[in-house]
């Protein structure tokens, strides 16, 4: 079912929650709403559900207006941050519960939702935790179960705040994998609400990034990450260095560092933001860029080296993270302590007022 | 039970940090020992010494027996009153904000800062035949006073704090999203209370309950007042073993005491596991 | 509508039993409950002290036997709190600082008073301490008496206050953890500095309350009194028993100018409870409030 968000507002107090914000979800979606703390994610999840009324917009499941539609009445699947088992009852019993209080004449009888719980949990891969009670469950048994109760009325509109939040690493993958297969195969419209960006890119189709209770950009994960459209999103979205030049005969200075204009790029003051994998590290100031940094530190992270870098008679606001892959590490061997200079291939630069970045490359001359 | 728990048998699970163990523990030790274990001894001797059988024939004597029945009876009455009314109470405490509401919080408390006596002699003033209710309830031909109703009534009236005191910190801490868990599923406020919240706060209550009933099976000065006293209708057992002391018959007073000690304690340690219990269902083992 | 006592910065609007009529109505059969049950008999008791007039009340208050009743009441509070305050805070240490086997026994052990029947409760001293009793029997030979005197009246109201000191300080205390006491050891300090410095200013408004508790109840303390007081007036009445006394002997003025005492006594608990409350919840939300800052 698509999703229909008009102008919708919250304040709580004196306080913005929502600033009015329109979103367009089609049918068979898979959303992630993306933000800091206090972004205002949570609260428009808690809208969309009904858990949480708007002060002003509409809201509209496929032709459907729900917007002064009761939360019981909207039949949207919720999975919440700490799951919210019911705790004094076994995972059947929870599984069961929405099957249950549905009004009589729309019950299934005792045989057929014990059938369908039966194959809900066969769904989650919980089968032989049917008996057991949320306490004598871990993490990621509970956020199946979880869904799996979610599930049982089988809503068109899955909605889950902070799915992944509270467990490990590992289990975190692998949970996200699943969802994502069931997903495709049920075929409901899913919102989830994440902190996490690399969550977000994995596993959404579209992601909306929030701040301060606006939504910032709504894209695809790849056309996200190839072009956020502000400092916010780019910042948000991590790892980028920020290098702060003015325009000085054809370079972008910062106290002794300097890093060439592109070709056909404007003379003006600004930001350049640049990630950390997108730079050559070596023992010599470029033609192109002049960024003496010092090493201060060398983690290996998965299949690239992360080096931490301190910048030498230059300002930033941040330690640079530079990411190598162990290739191109070993080759050179860099050493805690010593002198490093870098030389940025692509970056986005954000003139002095800019909202909107520009993308430059620089072709190469080494 | 007390020798067990000596200082010295106690077997700390890793060296000390904080000062004061047998300080402390030795002091309680001994308070408890004279406080509450010595005195039970005069109670055993005197039973033991008066011989089974008269043991046997005091407490199965047929007033005490109705005074027995009189006992439960009223203190179930009352603490299953008190369950409704506790219930609703910490409810309105809890969930609503309305004016008076830290007032009606404090009123809660009456019954355990008045002195039982003076709850008796203004309970059996106002539901006498000229008092303000007895009035109203004379002309509706129903007897409160001096029946087995004010039994029910006083002992209610002295034990009314239990229940919410127990239920209310349990109401506070349920979790809102339980309860919106169940609305999203599709359930009623009816049926998320049925099933989501009540559940939730039964042991609780049942708890409160309890400790109502074992109060009320022990009140007294709120009874005698407002009981009217009459031998196998309105006599409690408490009353009981006050009449036989007054006779000097410390024999039958000791071993009708001794039944009642019994059932309380009895009580008492129910309640504890039972807590204990549900207490860990709950939070996992 | 207010969340009521949820997380700050979380706000769940939507509880079950908000509808307004059903709000109203449960508020309004509480309200209808409470005044019948509680408010009104308050009242009354002060309405049936002054029922013969306010220079009969007055006077009523102003004659030996009340006095004394009062004298002695006093006297009784005044040496059980001390007592049991002790008791309290060393046992609320005990099991709340340290791990031994039997703690669970020693708390059951300790809510018996809550328990037992208060006459049954007298009994148990005037079967022990009387004169038949076997320590009775030993303290009539060296001419102690105890019972139906007002050391006897001390010991069982002792017996019967005892658990409440301890009662509001072992969740509390329970609750706080040992950390706060822990940090202090390691910074060198010595038993008496942790518990003056550390333990006792996080635990003082419950302490005060489990007072006045056992104050509240030493005062009004009833059915254990009656059976070891040997009720003689003006020598071993206590202000309850004497309310009982004047009762039965229909000077219900009298009682009840007593009885009211005793009711404002009452009345003054409540409001220092409600005023204790108010402190230890102003307490947490200033912290709280904290916190959102430092969040901010």
């Amino acid at each position: 079912m698509s999703i229909l968000i008009e102008n919708i507002s919250k304040k709580f107090g004196h306080f913005q929650a929502l600033s009015p914000l329109s979103l367009d979800i089609s049918e068979g979606e898979m959303i992630g709403l993306l933000g800091p703390s206090g972004s205002g994610k949570t609260t428009l999840l808690r809208i969309i559900a009904g858990l949480e009324g708007a002060d002003s917009g509409r809201i509209q499941f496929g032709d459907r207006d729900v917007t002064n539609l009761h939360v019981r009445d909207r039949r949207v699947g919720f999975v919440f941050q700490n799951y919210a088992l019911f705790r004094h009852m076994t995972v059947a019993d929870n599984v069961a519960f929405g099957l249950e209080v549905l009004p009589r004449k729309e019950r299934p009888s005792r045989a057929e939702i014990q059938k369908r719980v039966q194959h809900l949990l066969e769904m989650v891969q919980l089968e032989h935790l049917a008996n057991r009670f949320p306490s004598q469950l871990s993490g990621g048994q509970k956020q199946r179960i979880a869904l799996a109760r979610a599930l049982a009325t089988q809503p068109e509109v899955l909605l889950l705040d902070e799915p992944f939040g509270a467990l490990d690493a590992k289990v975190r993958k692998e949970l996200r994998r699943w969802l994502r297969g069931l997903h495709d195969e049920l075929g409901f419209t899913s919102v989830f609400v994440t902190h996490d960006q690399e969550e977000a890119l994995e596993l959404s189709d579209r992601v909306v990034v929030m701040s301060n209770g606006n939504i910032e950009q709504i894209d695809q994960p790849g056309t996200l990450y190839a072009s956020p459209n502000s400092r916010f999103v780019f910042d948000f979205l991590g790892n980028a260095n920020v290098f702060e030049g003015k325009t000085d005969a054809g370079v972008w200075r910062n106290g002794q560092a300097s890093i060439a204009l592109p070709n056909g790029a404007q003379q003006e003051d600004g930001q350049l933001y640049i990630r950390s994998h997108e730079f050559f590290v070596s023992t010599e100031a470029t033609a192109q860029a002049d960024l003496p940094l010092r090493v201060i530190a060398i983690n290996p992270i998965g299949a690239e080296v992360r080096l931490e870098l301190a910048p030498i008679g230059w300002q930033s606001n941040d330690v640079w993270e530079v990411d190598l892959p162990h290739k191109a590490f070993d080759k050179n061997g860099f050493e805690k302590g010593q002198t490093v200079f870098v030389t940025p291939k692509a970056g986005y630069f954000f003139a002095h007022d800019a909202k909107q970045p520009v993308e430059i490359h620089w072709s190469i001359t080494k | 039970m007390a020798t067990h728990l000596t200082a010295a048998n106690v077997r700390p699970r890793h060296k000390r940090v904080l000062p004061g163990l047998s300080l402390s523990l030795g002091t309680s030790l001994l308070f408890i020992s004279l406080i509450l274990l010595l005195p039970m001894t005069g109670l055993v001797m005197q039973t033991m010494d008066m011989g089974w059988e008269r043991y046997w024939q005091v407490i199965t004597d047929e007033r005490v027996v109705a005074s027995y029945k009189v006992t439960l009876w009223a203190a179930a009455l009352a603490s299953i009153f008190n369950g409704f009314f506790g219930l609703l109470l910490a409810w309105v405490l809890v969930r609503y904000e309305f004016p008076g509401r830290r007032i009606l919080d404090a009123l809660v408390d009456l019954p355990f800062a008045l002195p039982t006596a003076v709850a008796g002699i203004t309970l059996a003033t106002l539901y006498a035949q000229n008092g303000w209710y007895g009035d109203v309830l004379e002309s509706l031909g129903i007897k409160v006073a001096y029946t087995p109703w004010g039994i029910v009534l006083a002992m209610a009236f002295t034990s009314i704090p239990f229940v919410v005191r127990t239920v209310q910190p349990v109401l506070e801490e349920l979790s809102p999203e339980e309860e919106e868990a169940g609305m999203t599923l599709g359930a009623s406020d009816w049926s998320v209370f049925r099933r989501v919240i009540f559940p939730a706060l039964w042991p609780a209550l049942m708890t409160g309950i309890a400790l109502s009933f074992t109060r009320s099976l022990g009140e007294f000065g709120a009874v005698i007042f407002i009981a009217g006293n009459m031998p196998y209708v309105s006599e409690i057992t408490s009353l009981m073993i006050f009449i036989s002391l007054q006779e000097f018959d410390f024999a039958a007073a000791s071993a009708i005491a001794s039944v009642v000690l019994m059932a309380s304690l009895v009580l008492l340690f129910a309640i504890n596991i039972w807590q204990a219990r549900y207490l860990r269902r709950l939070h996992g083992r | 509508m207010s969340a009521t006592k949820s997380a700050p910065g979380q706000r769940h609007t939507l509880r079950v039993g908000d509808n307004p009529i059903v709000k109203w109505l449960l508020i309004s059969v509480t309200l209808f409950l409470t005044v019948i049950l509680l408010v009104v008999p308050l009242i009354s008791i002060f309405q049936l002290a002054f029922m013969e007039g306010v220079a009969h009340y007055f006077s009523s208050l102003m004659e030996a036997d009340t006095l004394h009743a009062v004298g002695l009441t006093l006297l009784v509070a005044a040496l059980t709190v001390p007592i049991n305050l002790v008791f309290g805070v060393m046992l609320a240490w005990a099991v709340t600082r340290f791990e031994f086997r039997g703690r669970k026994v020693l708390m059951t052990l300790m809510d018996i008073p809550f328990a037992v029947s208060p006459v049954v409760a007298g009994l148990l001293y005037l079967l022990l301490y009387g004169n038949n009793g076997w320590i009775g029997a030993w303290l009539y030979d060296h001419d102690i008496q105890l019972m139906f005197a007002w050391p006897g009246i001390v010991m069982v109201t002792v017996f019967v206050t005892c658990p409440f000191v301890a009662r509001e300080l072992i969740p509390l205390m329970q609750q706080q953890g040992r950390e706060d006491e822990e940090a202090a050891v390691i910074l060198g300090a010595s038993g008496w500095q942790l518990f003056r410095r550390v333990t006792l200013p996080n635990i003082k408004w419950a302490l005060i309350y489990g007072v006045i508790l056992t104050n509240a109840r030493a005062v009004g303390e009833f059915g254990a009194v009656a059976v070891v007081s040997g009720n003689i007036r003006g020598e071993t009445n206590t202000l309850p028993l004497l309310v009982q006394a004047q009762y039965e002997d229909y000077q219900a003025a009298a009682a009840f100018a007593s009885a009211s005492l005793l009711a404002m006594l009452a009345l003054v608990t409540l409001l220092f409870k409600a005023f204790v409350e108010w402190r230890q919840e102003r307490s947490l939300n200033i912290e709280s409030d904290k916190e959102r800052k430092a969040v901010a």
